[in-house]
């Protein structure tokens, strides 16, 4: 053994960011120089144990891909040539304060900021929003907002950052459609305590990796069905009468009365009472119900009153009314079982089965825990219960133009089985539930937008209904990706995947200048690969680029830096602070609200600089009233002084960070600015926890002391009931519109007919919508992707260690189907969709279902990206699916240029494509297709190790 | 005589990895490094790793199970590499029966690795010595960490805590228990080396419901007044006859 | 196993030194006893000379295979229990004695030099030379049990690794003693060439015997066993790296099967019939290239041999190293 010197040992706490789960990690530095880096045990997130990922961050912090310095695309330069000169970050600020400023002080829309990570969005927002142009996102559109809008307008909360399965307490798990690695540590600590604890997990997807690999059962199903299974559900549990019939009677509006007269301009809405409306975003409690003993219609919630749920009944008035949840049993009536097998490919039976388990377990397995509460109506209970069956989900449903409604039916699915915010169920996290929907609005016409003025409203809001559009009078989007507008309605994340191609195309307008935080927007994360990139680079007769200025901010060197006009470099999460923010996505836990911090515990490579500093240098030069005082004066020294100091109004105590709040820290969600904030949150793991009192810490949409609670510390404005809605009459709205029954906003007529089939107030399986459009027997197949556990949701698979694991991808495809098409195990193959198609290697895999064929997502890589050799097996044997897909659909009546897109949210389709298998010809060469131009380093970059390197603390050996 | 080793539960182990990076982690910068990896950045990297996550398929669809299976030295009982190695470089401690290479006293002849079944020694191309899982032997004695962490990386890393690490000798220890209760086994069997690492099976889970179960006095849909009471005005028996 | 060219030439190199020193030790025997008439001392001097040159040459081709030669002085440490450290000592004790051997003839010493008087010719050659011939076929058991006492590398784990080492070292030093005395002493020539004849027809038989026993070998690892999983189908999805080991490195021969093949009938022709037939032409009329070309021919396909003897060995760990993806 080699005896290695002591040293000088230190221990510094601070938050991994290899993927977005968010871990507490503890670095370990001898010398200063990083030794190891391993779980924080103290930390509620992690518990001490760290991912693949988190255990490679080393070689993450080395590696030589690192962009050190600020560079500009040389002059005359093609984009995507990787032809730069470095320059200094003045002459980088001095340059952006005179593009931006012009651009602000003329047509703010014409900047256009839109970032890779989520986790991030109340900086990158704020600064958008504080710019004035209404063209900011992050990648939710084209991640999972299916998942995010399809929970939260049913139950106010919504997977894995929000909410999630209660696998402490839960009998029963269910898993559908979620990535092997998805909430990564995480889950994985509660799925396996959950199997020592004797609980059954079922696991429904195409195939059978990771966490589904230890599944009790696999369900394999087709992709993109998952809604017909839920349907079929629901109809068996309805049938069986294995409902939580008082649960959906007093926590849903499955009792609540619908207006079912066919020529009411009210048609389909709740019948409101005639009580005073009252403002403010929340459900007004001015519903009714049909009481069963008294016979007749009756204010919600009336004390004593037991309302039917089935029925139809005529109002005094002779209005035809019948309860929602009559409405859902119509709408299930025809989704049998069998119903279902033909499209999901899961046995009748199964179906009938699983359903039997859910509802029984549900029913008969109760959890009584001895806590009082009092619900908002004030009621009090003894006990809180729970039916313990949970479930969670994530883009195998929501990445599916038929997402939206395949979640809504899951949502309720889950209300039926009385499961929302109880034991064993499904737990929010702070600060959701939030009301239904969310009281985040974006403006609602162009107006919005002025010269060197903030935007009157926010980026991204949560419409109630359709005047809540952010179009102008002609319906005409405001925004470059057409989000919020009658083609997206509910876009609640924005369409990231349409913006280059919008803004390629001038359509609805031409922007300036296009900024790109850490999003690879030139392959893994664009649809059309291929096509995208040469819009990149397009230009107009003039010889001007159809996108003028292209801004990136990385700390890679990704392809979509390639594309660039100017890149920021960007740090690591080992050199930087960060704050996961209740402003933002915290890491709130189930028992109450937690945020987070990353401290930096080495200093910053070469000239590397946090985005978020550049944000508040910019914006503090382009004097944007958040970051200047009354006389033009820059507020904020840097990103750790401004969150310190910011607050969401002047004197409203109210900071990116909860925690250690008021001068000496004493205080916790409101309080005055605390200077020694950072040093408190190192201090204690870098995270502050506010634990709920136990009768605070369920039933939270219903919970009286909760909600007044969250209202006093500002988590939300209205501490109102937030029901379920099983019934959304907010789509029944939009639908009202499109039908001219409205006096408000309404569609373009082109339109109209979209609005009206897909905003329906109940659940309904369609097929994704680009299967409707391909010839499914040229392309049987569908292709869908995940990333490996190793590299799930990481920004680095040029990781010297991770890329031993996976350094290229094959295509999974069951034996059987291979086999018909005369293809071996390791054959090269050709993966066709009507957009295009890729070649790659055949790996026969019994854990494919036969339908379905996928690959490792984001390991193919150009040649030179990322500082790989141009021989790197990435790049001669990687592929990506990304080229099979298309960002638009075919032209159509209903527009010509539609979003390949989920129709209610803007979610991008990306499993929606079909394929075809073409075995490759014996001389074709064995090389991934398409391939690229060879990318050179960038100057700046470190030198990469060629033959062999080794890491001992801080020194790279090798040559 | 105690025997250290890892019990690894194949019944939570989702292939994650993060025991083979935590590994190298540790272990590169420990007494056991350097730990090299060849290529880095080019085709086909490949470098030195004492663990990895190995994935097999068991069954025909759609009746599959994926197992993921990691794999170390195993710390043989009776381990065949040790006496066949020239030197004594590869040796077992006696006091806790880990299985260890002398560095400075192996001449990377290779032979010990030829004489393990399971292909869990690694020639590190660039020290020229023969390496393997030392059960982190520089981290489990180490007094400066807190008793709780002195265990093996990849035990502290295991999100799904699916690595056991104990004494199996102590039948009262916590490997020996879940040895025992869980029907671990030893890989291998058939070659007498006694392995100390032991692996632990899947086990299922099944839900058994009887018909009668789903047929319930308190049926909600019993609270619903579906049955329609019929007109008075319908014809009835008293409309044809006075008895 | 990934056939080790060092071990190869080792192997090959210090079994036909071995084999030639047993020669002409034989043939010293034969002639004190008179059954052979008596050579010229200088053909035993220079003959140890070559078998000592072809030792030496095995042990600095094995150098090629340490990744410390510098510390092989410590691999005499285990004796005990390493077949190898065995070797190691044997080996060295084999050169001295068979210098020692050499030094006795070239210097003609006798037992009476040293105070025991004999009427023996070469008395203390042959006391010398019976030591060595203790410790020549001590290294074949050594060289042989390297390979024979990994119970688990089942082609290997027989007695027949033992005594095909054995035989094809003294096959192969017998003939080049036949093609040397055709060269120094062509009255001997018979003599060695029908000894050659004699282990070659044996080892034929051995070596043909182990190859029926490897074809017949039912493996006593599974994919069942190594992952412990009872199931008729099981199949590796992944070894859980792309780029290649150690282990993928040095146990997998990594040739076509083709080649492969073809490895065994080429050394079943270079090792047997074709130096035969060189061997009975050569011997007729005493032609030096003739029974030359026969040694450095059959010494080929000794190299063939011995290569096939590696590439056919199915390591179990091979099983956990099938598949990657």
């Amino acid at each position: 053994m080699t005896q290695t010197s002591a040293g000088r040992r230190e221990t510094m706490n601070t938050t991994c960011y290899m993927c977005a789960c968010r871990c507490g990690i503890r670095v370990t530095l001898k010398d200063g120089e990083v030794r190891y880096l391993e779980g924080n045990p103290d930390h509620p997130i992690n518990k001490g144990v760290i991912c693949a990922k988190g255990a490679s961050g080393i070689m993450k912090q080395h590696s030589p891909a690192r962009l050190t310095r600020p560079l500009k695309r040389k002059a005359g330069a093609e984009r995507g040539a990787n032809a730069f000169e470095a320059i200094s970050w003045d002459e980088a600020f001095a340059l952006l304060e005179e593009r931006l400023g012009n651009i602000r002080a003329t047509d703010p829309k014409k900047f256009a900021l839109f970032t890779g990570r989520d986790q991030m969005q109340a900086l990158t927002g704020l600064f958008a929003r504080q710019f004035g142009t209404p063209n900011y996102a992050a990648h939710g559109g084209f991640c999972s907002v299916n998942m995010a809008a399809g929970m939260i307008y049913t139950i106010g909360g919504s997977f894995w950052e929000f909410g999630g399965p209660d696998l402490d307490r839960a009998k029963l798990f269910v898993m559908i459609g979620t990535a092997e690695d998805h909430h990564s540590n995480p889950l994985k600590i509660a799925i396996s305590k959950f199997k020592r604890n004797g609980g059954k997990f079922i696991s429904v997807n195409p195939v059978r990796t990771g966490y589904s690999a230890i599944a009790d059962e696999w369900v394999p199903i087709k992709p993109g069905t998952d809604g017909a299974l839920f349907l079929a559900f629901i109809h068996t549990l309805i049938k069986q009468g294995l409902y939580d019939r008082d649960f959906l009677v007093q926590y849903t509006n499955a009792a609540q009365l619908v207006n079912m007269s066919k020529d009411s301009s009210e048609h389909g809405m709740f019948v409101r009472a005639e009580v005073p409306e009252e403002e403010g975003c929340f459900d007004p409690q001015n519903k009714l119900w049909w009481d069963r003993l008294s016979n007749k219609a009756v204010i919600t919630h009336t004390p004593g009153v037991d309302p039917f749920l089935l029925g139809e009944f005529a109002l005094p008035d002779g209005t035809k009314v019948k309860p929602s949840f009559q409405l859902l049993v119509d709408r299930v009536k025809d989704y049998t079982p069998e119903w279902a097998s033909k499209i999901t490919g899961i046995p009748a039976e199964t179906i009938r089965r699983l359903a039997n388990e859910m509802g029984v377990t549900a029913r008969d397995q109760k959890i009584e825990l001895p806590i009082a509460w009092t619900d908002i109506w004030g009621k009090d209970h003894e006990t809180v219960t729970g039916n313990p069956v949970a479930f969670h989900a994530m883009r195998g449903l929501a990445a599916h133009s038929n997402g939206f409604h395949t979640i809504r039916a899951l949502s309720i699915l889950m209300s039926i089985l009385g499961t929302i915010d109880r034991p064993g169920g499904f737990r929010h996290k702070a600060p959701f539930p939030r009301p239904i929907p969310p009281c985040a609005k974006t403006p609602k016409g162009p107006e919005a937008v002025q010269p060197n003025k903030p935007l009157d409203g926010l980026a991204l809001g949560w419409p109630a209904d359709p005047d809540d559009l952010f179009v102008d009078k002609e319906g005409t989007p405001v925004r470059i990706d057409k989000a919020f507008s009658w083609e997206y309605p509910l876009s609640v994340h924005g369409l990231m995947h349409n913006v280059i191609t919008n803004a390629w195309r001038g359509d609805p307008y031409k922007i300036d200048t296009l900024m790109i935080f850490m999003a690879n927007m030139a392959w893994n994360s664009t649809m059309n690969t291929v096509e995208v990139r040469k819009m990149l680079n397009d230009k107009d007769g003039n010889g001007e680029f159809k996108i003028p200025f292209i801004v990136v901010c990385d700390a890679f060197q990704s392809e979509m830096v390639a594309y660039a006009d100017l890149v920021l470099p960007d740090t690591t999460y080992l050199e930087r602070h960060d704050v996961m923010s209740m402003l933002d996505r915290p890491v709130s836990e189930f028992d109450g609200p937690m945020d987070s911090v990353r401290i930096p515990v080495v200093p910053p490579k070469g000239e590397c600089k946090p985005f978020q500093d550049v944000l508040i240098e910019l914006g503090s030069r382009l004097k944007f009233p958040a970051f200047v005082d009354t006389r033009g004066q820059r507020k904020f020294k840097n990103y750790p002084d401004f969150i310190i100091n910011y607050e969401i109004e002047p004197g409203s105590g109210i900071g990116f960070l909860a925690g250690w709040r008021g001068k000496g820290g004493e205080k916790f969600m409101k309080g005055e600015p605390n200077p020694n904030q950072w040093e408190m949150y190192a201090k204690n793991n870098c995270l502050y926890h506010h634990v709920l009192p136990k009768s605070y810490q369920y039933m939270r949409n219903w919970n009286k002391g909760y909600l007044e609670w969250a209202q006093r510390h500002r988590l939300t404005r209205y501490a109102e009931p937030i029901l379920i809605h099983i019934y959304s009459d907010i789509l029944q709205q939009f639908r009202l519109a499109a039908q001219g029954k409205t006096q408000g906003k309404q569609p373009p007529a082109h339109l109209r007919r979209r609005i009206e089939t897909y905003f329906d107030p109940l659940p309904f399986y369609y097929e994704p919508l680009e299967s409707q459009l391909t010839d499914k027997r040229k392309y049987p197949l569908n292709a869908v992707t995940q990333r490996p556990m190793a590299m799930y949701h990481s920004w680095d698979s040029q990781n010297a260690w991770l890329r031993q694991i996976h350094t290229h991808n094959y295509l999974f495809v069951n034996p059987k189907t291979a086999a018909a098409e005369g293809i071996d195990d390791g054959n090269w193959v050709w993966v066709e969709s009507p957009w295009g198609k890729v070649r790659g290697m055949c790996r026969y895999s019994e854990a494919t279902e036969p339908g379905t064929v996928w690959t490792w997502n984001a390991i193919g890589k150009q040649p030179g990206a990322w500082n790989l050799e141009p021989r790197a097996n990435e790049a001669r044997k990687g592929f990506l699916l990304n080229h099979l897909i298309s960002e638009e659909l075919p032209p159509q009546p209903e527009g010509e240029y539609l979003s390949n897109s989920d129709p209610v949210t803007g979610q991008a389709g990306w499993y929606d494509v079909r394929v075809c298998l073409v075995k490759a010809g014996p001389d074709e060469e064995q090389v991934s297709s398409p391939q690229f131009d060879t990318l050179s380093p960038v100057p700046g970059e470190p030198t990469r190790h060629k033959n062999w390197l080794a890491y001992v603390t801080g020194k790279l050996m090798g040559t | 005589m105690i025997q250290l080793a890892l019990v690894i539960d194949l019944n939570v182990c989702v292939g994650c990895h993060a025991c083979v990076t935590s590994c190298k982690e540790w272990n590169t910068s420990g007494e056991a490094g350097y730990m090299s990896d060849d290529r880095p950045y080019g085709e086909d990297p490949t470098g030195n790793f004492f663990n990895r996550v190995q994935t097999f398929e068991v069954g025909e669809f759609p009746n599959t199970e994926t197992v993921h299976f990691p794999k170390s030295c195993l710390h043989c009982e009776d381990p065949p590499c040790v006496p066949v190695c020239p030197t004594g470089a590869s040796y077992k401690r006696p006091e806790d029966g880990i299985v260890l290479v002398d560095y400075d006293k192996c001449i990377g002849c290779k032979y010990c690795a030829w004489a393990c079944p399971y292909g869990v020694r690694e020639i590190d191309e660039h020290q020229k010595v023969m390496k393997k899982c030392t059960l982190c032997v520089d981290r489990i004695y180490d007094k400066s960490l807190p008793q709780a962490e002195r265990k093996p990386a990849c035990v502290m890393a295991c999100p799904t805590n699916a690595r056991l690490f104990g004494d199996v000798h102590d039948p009262d220890s916590e490997v020996s228990v879940a040895i025992s209760e869980n029907g671990g086994y030893a890989l291998m069997p058939e070659w007498g080396t006694k392995p100390a690492n032991h692996y632990l099976p899947r086990r299922k889970t099944r839900i058994k419901i009887h018909d009668d179960e789903l047929m319930r006095a308190d049926n909600p849909l019993k609270k619903e007044g579906v049955r329609p009471k019929p007109d008075v005005h319908e014809p009835s028996l008293d409309d044809v006859t006075s008895w | 196993m990934h056939p080790a060219f060092s071990v190869i030439f080792l192997t090959t190199l210090i079994g036909a030194g071995q084999g030639l020193f047993l020669a002409l030790y034989t043939a010293q025997v034969y002639s004190t006893v008179e059954l052979l008439p008596v050579p010229p001392s200088h053909f035993y001097v220079q003959g140890s000379a070559i078998a000592l040159a072809l030792l030496i040459g095995g042990l600095v081709a094995s150098f090629f295979h340490l990744g410390h030669p510098e510390r092989a002085w410590r691999s005499a440490a285990r004796w005990r229990t390493s077949w190898l450290s065995r070797e190691v000592i044997v080996l060295p004790a084999l050169m001295g004695a068979v210098a020692v051997y050499g030094v006795v003839h070239h210097l003609n010493l006798r037992l009476k030099d040293l105070g025991f008087a004999t009427s023996v010719d070469g008395d203390l050659a042959l006391v010398v030379g019976a030591a060595a011939v203790a410790l020549a076929f001590l290294l074949f058991l050594c060289t042989g049990m390297i390979y024979a006492c990994i119970k688990f590398l089942q082609e290997w784990a027989s007695w027949l690794t033992v005594v095909n080492y054995t035989l094809f070292g003294l096959a192969s030093g017998f003939l080049l003693a036949t093609a040397y005395a055709a060269y120094q002493a062509p009255a001997l020539v018979y003599f060695f060439g029908a000894w050659t004849v004699i282990i070659t027809l044996a080892v034929w038989v051995t070596r043909a015997a182990s190859l029926i026993r490897n074809r017949r070998l039912k493996y006593k690892s599974t994919i069942q066993t190594a992952i412990g999983v009872r199931h008729a189908r099981i199949v590796q999805k992944s070894q859980g790296f792309m780029g290649g080991s150690f282990n993928t490195r040095d146990f997998f021969h990594g040739a076509a099967p083709w080649l492969f093949r073809s490895i065994k009938w080429v050394f079943l022709v270079l090792v047997f019939p074709v130096p035969l037939v060189l061997l009975f032409n050569g011997m007729v009329d005493r032609s030096v290239p003739m029974l030359s070309s026969a040694f450095v021919i059959q010494y080929l396909g000794l190299l063939a041999e011995r290569w096939y003897f590696f590439a056919q060995a199915n390591h179990p760990q091979n099983i956990y190293y099938q598949t990657i993806s």
